[in-house]
């Protein structure tokens, strides 16, 4: 990636060959440094969680961040996720701008009906008297070598949910633009992070807090191709890069899409892409029953139904609950169960 | 107020029944089952027959209230009744999907209700029409819920009144983080002198909802973080169809011990003692010393809703019982005994209920359907063209039957 243009005040610059507002990150410093910026602009801006204050939270995401903001706004909280959120409910109502932590996604169901029931339906029921400017955190997906409830998918039981939004971050400059952009949302957002990637340096990209980000809502494509079209969210990006990258050194180039976001959904970049591929294969980890890829493939056909040269196919977990970690290597997508669609699609 | 010992009931020293030894089971059962009987440590200031009990903890919190205030919370409860019962008139005639009378509980209602300041805040479950009222929401602004119009659209920052919340207990938590923010912003524990503001939040529930998670957690958030909120649970003897007993071996008042705030019980069909205990709570809250519990035992008159039959699971006796108790008619007892009301009163006073549930009967009558479109109205705050669309493409699926000669 090249060097963004120095910015206006770049009088400061140290080092004359990158400008100082960039910074080469892994996914989960890029959080901490855009959660901390975000608590810099708006002092309404507090954290709830487990564990995040003097830990900074199992994965570290808010690390030294209660240290410099003070416990009134990095709150560690009760080990209760009804109470998190439904307390984040209450600040929200009286004006502030929370941002909770759920340690595991598996943990997140004791506040699910705070999530659905006030979280999600307060601006409606109030017809917008009451705002709901609050982001829940959520780290998921597999891949760690976890006990049960650390490494499940459940982004579609919230991105079926109206009144909510959904998003999913897959690299380092997402990971630092989203997660401000969600808290500045006057709407209520869940924020799937990519657990394993967190720490990931080969994932470490430059990041340059000058830059302008692109919306929250929308969709990108990330690998331009020509054979068929692969979206991906979340750690499932990582998976359909490594593929198209396989694809090529073969002579197939795929397009690949980041979603970014999975309420709402913005697909007219694959609908786009699709017309142009006449192939489709949606990859998530989650099981693929009334999941996110069940959405992407049912509107694609709606929308690219005689651009279609296949049927859109889906690589995606089992229908099973989360297996034994010794067996996710088979459970969880992967380069070659992609490819192994992307065959079925280019042959069929 | 200094040790836990003294909780139960504030400066009465360590005799109360919650810093006792283990209760006996009959004592247990004693206290729980839906009874006329509110136990020893009840705080009473107006006995059903009307007598003045004095309190030396909390007459000082109703010494303000003389005769023509004592006159204004009589209206307040008779007012409130009639509107109660004219909504049920009305769910009988179609006119409502349905109604949650709050019948018998006018004087825990309104006692609380006055009690707060306009800086309060509450967070009422769906039964609060009276502490609505005495917030300032128009009577009217309830009905829409119950029409299945609307869900709630009165305005909830300036009246200090949050949207009714269906699901049992969730509203225990939201109030919980509103009180929490009060603390944050510096609304809490400023002295006198100093001429700061102080808040307070009051969460309203019933016993049935004591069982729920949400309320647990509320009560364990509250405590940790100090919050200025006032748990008012209005124990009506039945959730629906179950007894107390259902939810709970101890006296509900008492679990306010377990995690360390005071837990009082005050009856819940005396308007001078809910005005009193909840003003000596709301107080704590202010000053820093929050949250308290208050368990306001008082008496499901009618059914949970329209749509329930109490003749299924209670005795038609134990009503008889309460109202021997009722709220209002101590008052109207206390009153004419004192002096303070005579019968040209007690007939304007009624008069001006009918004329109120007059009002809202033509009002009800009258309110005109939500729009199509109003389905797709607010969902979020910010624009959503997926929504957008959705509806535009519904309007014109409708317009299309008008287009047909039929009508929208």
């Amino acid at each position: 990636m090249a060097a963004p243009a120095k910015s206006a005040n770049s009088a400061t610059v140290n080092h004359p060959e990158a400008p100082s507002s960039v910074q080469n990150l892994t996914i989960g410093k890029a959080l901490n440094l855009g959660l901390r910026k975000a608590m810099e602009d708006n002092d309404k801006v507090l954290i709830l969680g487990e564990d995040v204050g003097k830990l900074g939270g199992v994965f570290r995401i808010t690390d030294g961040l209660q240290k410099d903001f003070g416990e009134q706004r990095v709150l560690d909280t009760p080990l209760a996720e009804s109470g998190i959120i439904g307390t984040a409910v209450g600040l929200a109502v009286r004006g502030f701008r929370p941002v909770c932590e759920i340690q595991f996604e598996g943990f997140i169901f004791p506040g699910f009906d705070q999530i659905n029931s006030q979280l999600a339906k307060l601006h409606y029921r109030t017809q917008g008297k009451i705002k709901m400017p609050v982001v829940i955190r959520v780290p998921y997906g597999g891949g760690i070598g976890a006990v049960e409830h650390h490494s499940e998918s459940p982004e579609s039981l919230f991105a079926h949910l109206a009144g909510l939004k959904v998003v999913s971050c897959a690299n380092p400059v997402d990971a630092y633009w989203m997660i401000q952009q969600a808290i500045t949302s006057d709407d209520p957002i869940l924020f799937f992070e990519p657990k394993r990637l967190y720490h990931s340096g080969a994932l470490k990209a430059p990041v340059d807090t000058a830059a302008t980000p692109e919306p929250l809502h929308k969709s990108r494509v990330i690998r331009q191709g020509t054979a068929a079209t692969l979206v991906g969210y979340g750690p499932s990006v990582q998976v359909c890069l490594d593929a198209a990258t396989a694809a090529s050194s073969e002579g197939t180039e795929l397009e690949v899409i980041d979603l970014r976001s999975l309420s709402p959904l913005d697909l007219a970049p694959v609908f786009d892409s699709v017309r142009r591929t006449g192939r489709l294969i949606a990859v998530n980890e989650a099981p693929s029953e009334s999941s996110l890829t069940s959405e992407i493939v049912a509107r694609v056909q709606q929308e690219c139904f005689y651009s279609l040269e296949a049927p859109a196919m889906r690589v995606t977990g089992f229908d099973t609950p989360y297996p034994p970690a010794k067996l996710e290597e088979h459970y969880l997508p992967d380069l070659d169960r992609v490819l192994h669609a992307v065959d079925r699609a280019m042959n069929w | 107020m200094s040790s836990p010992e003294q909780w139960a009931h504030p400066d009465q020293g360590a005799e109360s029944a919650a810093t006792t030894v283990q209760p006996t089971p009959e004592q247990v059962i004693a206290g729980l089952r839906a009874t006329t009987e509110g136990g020893a440590d009840l705080i009473q200031l107006l006995t059903p027959e009307g007598e003045r009990v004095p309190s030396p903890i909390f007459d000082p919190y109703v010494a303000d209230v003389d005769i023509e205030s004592l006159r204004e919370l009589y209206r307040d409860m008779v007012i409130v009744r009639r509107a109660d019962r004219e909504a049920n008139a009305m769910q009988r005639q179609g006119q409502l999907g349905i109604w949650v009378p709050l019948l018998g509980q006018e004087a825990a209602q309104i006692g609380s209700g006055r009690a707060l300041l306009s800086n309060d805040m509450a967070f009422p479950s769906y039964r609060e029409h009276g502490v609505g009222y005495a917030r300032g929401v128009d009577f009217k602004e309830l009905l829409g819920i119950f029409r299945c119009s609307d869900q709630g659209q009165w305005d909830f920052a300036r009246h200090g009144f949050h949207p009714y919340t269906i699901v049992i207990g969730n509203q225990v938590l939201n109030a919980c983080g509103y009180a929490m923010g009060q603390k944050f912003e510096g609304k809490v524990g400023n002295p006198e002198s100093s001429g700061g503001e102080n808040e307070a939040t009051i969460c309203y529930f019933g016993d049935g909802a004591t069982s729920q998670g949400d309320v647990h957690e509320g009560f364990v958030w509250a405590a940790v973080y100090d919050a200025p909120l006032v748990f008012f649970c209005q124990n009506n003897q039945w959730a629906i169809s179950e007894p107390t007993e259902r939810q709970s071996r101890l006296p509900l008042y008492q679990r306010a011990r377990g995690y360390g705030f005071p837990g009082m019980r005050v009856d819940g069909n005396d308007v001078l003692g809910c005005l009193a205990v909840t003003r000596w709570a709301l107080d704590a809250c202010r000053n820093g010393n929050g949250p308290v519990l208050i368990e306001a035992f008082t008496y499901r008159m009618d059914a949970h809703t329209t749509t329930d039959d109490p003749t299924r699971y209670r005795l038609s006796d134990e009503l008889e019982a309460w109202k021997l108790k009722d709220p209002i008619e101590r008052v109207r007892v206390h009153l004419t005994r004192n002096g303070g009301a005579d019968a040209d009163f007690f007939a304007e006073v009624d008069k001006a209920a009918d004329d109120f549930a007059a009002e809202l009967r033509e009002f009800c009558f009258t309110m005109p359907d939500p729009p199509p479109e109003r389905i797709f109205s607010n969902v979020y705050a910010e624009p959503s063209p997926v929504l957008d669309a959705e509806r535009d493409e519904f309007l014109s699926y409708l317009d299309g039957f008008a287009t047909a000669g039929g009508e929208r």
